[in-house]
């Protein structure tokens, strides 16, 4: 378990694309940007919120699973990482395993390509990129302590429910405080996993 | 033109990522050897700190986070971009020049295009007089280079007309602050803003124009601040607004008023303060009357309700801010809708402290340094006044000129170019600047440019403006020289050199320095070797004004998170917050002014029935000519939109028509119901068929001269075809830009450009 994680907040996202920019500009796929940004209330306001992987935890990751040449690693930390380049096949198993809709396939490629937290940069201790620019920390990267502190009605969802498919993850949505529905099935248990952690 | 061809059919989760469409080979990837120079961005006044990649071979790669005191390591998506036009291969690197119109650009060398200046200028000054030929700046220079656009235009030509395109942008709220405070600075560091109970933004589209400020606004909140947005459109900081005041563009002098009416009617005012620190109040006072909620309800397009609530959360907040941008300040009202707005903040004794104040949010990214530095046409540097006698005895001096050799007050940026239509000035040189798209009622801006017997302009993108003049000059980006830049805040940071400039483009103080020598009048006056030693004078020309950066070093702003003019001393720490215990004018209290709200310039009817407002997106920075090349900017937002309410009967896509009493042209329809039913909004940044400003009015402030850009009448209609956004012009060999915008086909999906979670 990692001690900082990406917490996502759609409620401060201004739909300015920082995030995508920024993604572009990680050495280790420069030029491509990871993220999905979307604009979420088309028609009826700018609402906006971008998607990047979540490095679920438990099951853990649901595309390391189903890939069939073991391509996806996932380390001891719990980041889940792009599919290596050397094995992936292109099969696109990992595209529709993932719940959140997150690698996708570069059909010239033949390749998966999906964030991996910024690896490169956070094992260094440097924030990715997308937290690091993200004008209004709808993207924010650090301990749930340090989110906390900021914004003291913060309230982190980390599991979601697929049907019969419960999802722990390592990043979290951030809900308004005393909403633990707020994002459609998915609930909080991150105090329990800090505690579990400590 | 050849079409895109249909997408074809994949399956969800293919390929769907942003890549760089057209020119990722300009990437250059992690490098060894690189080094990382700390400097800021180019872009909005906010004035982000950044660092920039510099490879092993000097050349800008990539950028960094930098974690400054503005930032804390934040940046937009025109930031995070910003370094990929030092290498672009649309950069200028030749002199351009024709003998006739209708030819095209061809090369030259520097002495062929310096001496074609200088033959020019003596021409048409010695044949129409000095004021025949005028200098047009910008505010997107360091502030070095805005001090020796107007010592250059004074001294080396000898002429009045100078002017700089912060007349397009905050000139409204300078003056307003001049005449209430006697200074024209922000009040406060934003970090204010985080010990504020109220904050009131008005005409401010934060989350889009100037992403980073947000920070601010959201810090006040989290800790427990009201926001109050004042906006047509509900833009992504005004859709979590505490309160959102939907206005009818044009009455913002109306609503302040309004909510001054609550304020005094329901005894919240700071009577001490007013007794106290100000003068005037009584004639507000007296003109309140007229503005009950009801009739601001009428004039405004709101429930009355609105009003008294604002005015109730105003006047009970202990301490309340209040910050404005274009919105009020693009109209024929704009002074005075700036001072309805501090009218209220005094009335209420909002100033002195953190979590206190006022302040303008400037548009350009040394807006502020740009404008206090003497190229504005009624100014010298420090801000003084160019009709004052003290303060052109002290500029004579520092320029070891004579009182007769000073010109005197000149025009407006706007009326200049209308003076050029009537044949009164004949001769121009414009620097970053792009009128053509970024100026009121461009036909009438074309007639002026096609008046001029001579248009050189400097730039390092061949603007729409470059394209067609007689001269094009290769000047600098911001990373390939240094100097100074003041944020909205009224701190001045440093600009650090990343590389050289490419090819044989040069500094853009080079080339003004290079042609006063070569005209020869006061050319000694001009031997500057370095943005250094210009930097030097201008400590000197400033000490003493208001605008006094006489104790500021290079290395002094390197070493802290910036400096706050005042600065008198260089053992000064800089002013962050002003109107502690005093305001500026000579008996140290603040004016009140007595504003009456009028109607804009153009009022709807029946023949045109809407009102059009214009403004910017997140992905493009003024008249585009920066961001219109950059790949992920265009992918963002590949083309404007006319936004409307669903009401109105359009569906999302459709070509619809504007048309004003002076253009018309076709866009996508981009409907939502987050903007006024009687309202109409297009983003400016676009040139030729598609520009924004072929349709809007160009009347102008009387006292500021500022064009109303923020509302005239309009009428909608179904359009067969729509308008297609043309490339940026390019220069002679290198190929068009890929058409991104023209090859669009998808419909508009929000204001802030196109997701890329589609597939």
């Amino acid at each position: 378990m990692r001690s900082k994680n990406l917490f996502i907040d759609p409620g401060r996202c201004i739909g300015c694309q920082a995030c995508v920019a920024a993604c572009r500009e990680c050495d280790s796929h420069k030029g491509r940007s990871m993220i999905h940004l979307d604009y979420v209330d088309m028609g009826s306001s700018t609402a906006a919120m971008p998607t990047v992987c979540m490095h679920c935890s438990d099951p853990v990751a649901p595309c390391a699973q189903v890939c069939p040449v073991d391509a996806i690693p996932v380390g001891s930390d719990g980041v889940v990482g792009t599919a290596s380049a050397e094995l992936c096949i292109g099969c696109g198993n990992c595209v529709h395993a993932c719940p959140f809709g997150v690698p996708k396939l570069d059909v010239a490629e033949m390749l998966q390509y999906k964030c991996d937290l910024c690896y490169d940069r956070s094992s260094q201790g440097l924030l990715p990129m997308c937290a690091s620019v993200c004008p209004t920390d709808a993207l924010f990267y650090g301990t749930y302590d340090e989110l906390l502190q900021k914004r003291p009605s913060a309230q982190a969802v980390d599991v979601f429910e697929f049907g019969e498919q419960m999802i722990a993850t390592g990043n979290a949505v951030v809900a308004p405080a005393g909403r633990n529905d707020a994002i459609p099935g998915g609930y909080s248990v991150w105090s329990e996993l800090a505690q579990d952690d400590s | 033109m050849t079409r895109r061809p249909l997408l074809p059919v994949l399956a969800p989760g293919v390929a769907s990522f942003r890549k760089d469409a057209s020119r990722s080979g300009h990437f250059v990837s992690g490098s060894r050897g690189e080094t990382r120079v700390a400097t800021h961005c180019c872009y909005c006044g906010v004035q982000c700190g950044m660092y920039l990649r510099v490879s092993s071979d000097g050349k800008v790669f990539g950028v960094e986070p930098r974690d400054h005191d503005i930032n804390k390591l934040k940046l937009c998506p025109k930031g995070v971009t910003a370094y990929q036009q030092v290498n672009h291969a649309d950069r200028l690197t030749k002199p351009l020049m024709r003998d006739r119109r209708d030819e095209p650009l061809r090369e030259v060398g520097w002495d062929t295009a310096l001496d074609r200046v200088v033959s020019e200028i003596r021409r048409i000054q010695q044949t129409y007089g000095r004021d025949a030929f005028a200098v047009y700046s910008g505010s997107s220079l360091a502030t070095e280079k805005c001090y020796l656009m107007g010592k250059f235009a004074r001294v080396a030509l000898g002429t009045r007309h100078i002017d700089y395109n912060g007349r397009l942008c905050m000139v409204s709220a300078a003056a307003a602050n001049k005449k209430a405070f006697g200074v024209d600075r922000a009040a406060n560091p934003w970090s204010d803003m985080l010990e504020s109970d109220v904050i009131m933004l008005l005409g401010a589209n934060v989350g889009e124009c100037f992403p980073v400020a947000t920070q601010y606004f959201w810090g006040a909140r989290d800790r427990g601040a009201k926001l109050i947005t004042v906006d047509p459109r509900e833009t992504p900081i005004a859709r979590t607004a505490d309160i959102h005041v939907p206005l009818r563009p044009g009455t913002d002098a109306a609503f302040c008023n309004g909510v001054l009416h609550v304020v005094e009617r329901e005894g919240l005012l700071n009577e001490e303060f007013i007794a106290s620190r100000t003068t005037g109040w009584e004639q507000v006072r007296t003109g309140l009357s007229e503005y009950t909620p009801e009739r601001v309800g009428q004039i405004c397009g709101l429930d009355p309700g609105l009003i008294e609530k604002v005015g109730l959360t105003w006047g009970r907040a202990a301490k309340a801010m209040a910050f404005h941008a274009r919105g009020i300040e693009h109209h024929i009202q704009g002074v005075d809708n700036c001072l309805s707005v501090i009218n209220l903040c005094l009335a209420t004794g909002q100033f002195g402290a953190a979590g206190m104040g006022y302040g303008t949010i400037t548009g350009q990214g040394n807006g502020q340094g740009g404008r206090e530095h003497g190229q504005k046409s009624d100014q010298l540097p420090g801000q003084r006044m160019i009709e004052d006698p003290e303060a052109r005895a002290h500029i004579c001096r520092v320029w070891g000129i004579t009182d007769d050799e000073l010109p005197r007050a000149g025009t407006s940026a706007v009326e200049m170019v209308h003076q050029a239509e009537a044949g009164e000035i004949k001769g121009w040189i414009g620097i970053c600047n792009n009128p053509m798209v970024s100026m009121p009622d461009s036909a009438r801006i074309n007639r002026g440019y096609d008046a001029l017997e001579f248009h050189c302009q400097i730039d390092f993108f061949l603007s729409e403006t470059c394209a067609r003049a007689d001269l094009v000059l290769p000047g600098t980006s911001w990373a390939e020289d240094e100097g100074v830049s003041t944020n909205a805040e009224g701190r001045v940071v440093k600009y650090n050199k990343a590389s050289e400039p490419p090819g044989d483009a040069r500094p853009d103080w080079w080339i003004i320095c290079e042609i006063a020598r070569r005209l020869g009048r006061h050319a000694d006056k001009f031997a500057f070797s370095s943005p250094r030693e210009l930097f030097e004078e201008l400590r000197v020309a400033s000490a003493g004004g208001q605008a006094d950066y006489s104790g500021m070093t290079y290395e002094r702003i390197e070493e802290t998170g910036g400096i706050f003019w005042p600065c008198p001393a260089e053992d000064h720490p800089g002013t962050p917050r002003l109107f502690g215990e005093r305001f500026h004018h000579p008996d140290g209290r603040a004016r009140f002014h007595a504003v009456e709200w009028r109607p804009p310039a153009e009022e709807v009817d029946r023949k045109y029935p809407l009102r059009l407002t214009t403004g910017r997106t997140v992905a493009h920075y003024l008249s585009g000519n920066q961001t219109r090349r950059i790949d992920s900017l265009v992918q963002q937002t590949p083309r404007p939109w006319v936004e409307v309410h669903p009401s109105l009967g359009f569906a999302n896509g459709d070509p619809v028509t504007v048309t004003t009493r002076r253009g018309s042209a076709t866009y996508p329809a981009l409907v939502v119901s987050s903007i006024r039913e009687d309202t109409v909004f297009i983003p400016y940044h676009w040139a030729g068929r598609v520009a924004a400003n072929l349709m809007t009015v160009d009347a102008l402030d009387p006292t500021s001269r500022i064009p109303e850009f923020k509302v005239c009448a309009c009428r909608l209609e179904p359009g067969s075809k729509i308008d297609e956004p043309p490339a940026p012009p390019v220069p002679p060999g290198v190929a068009e830009y890929p058409r991104v915008g023209g090859l669009d086909r998808e419909e508009p999906s929000a204001p802030q450009g196109r997701g890329t979670g589609r597939g």
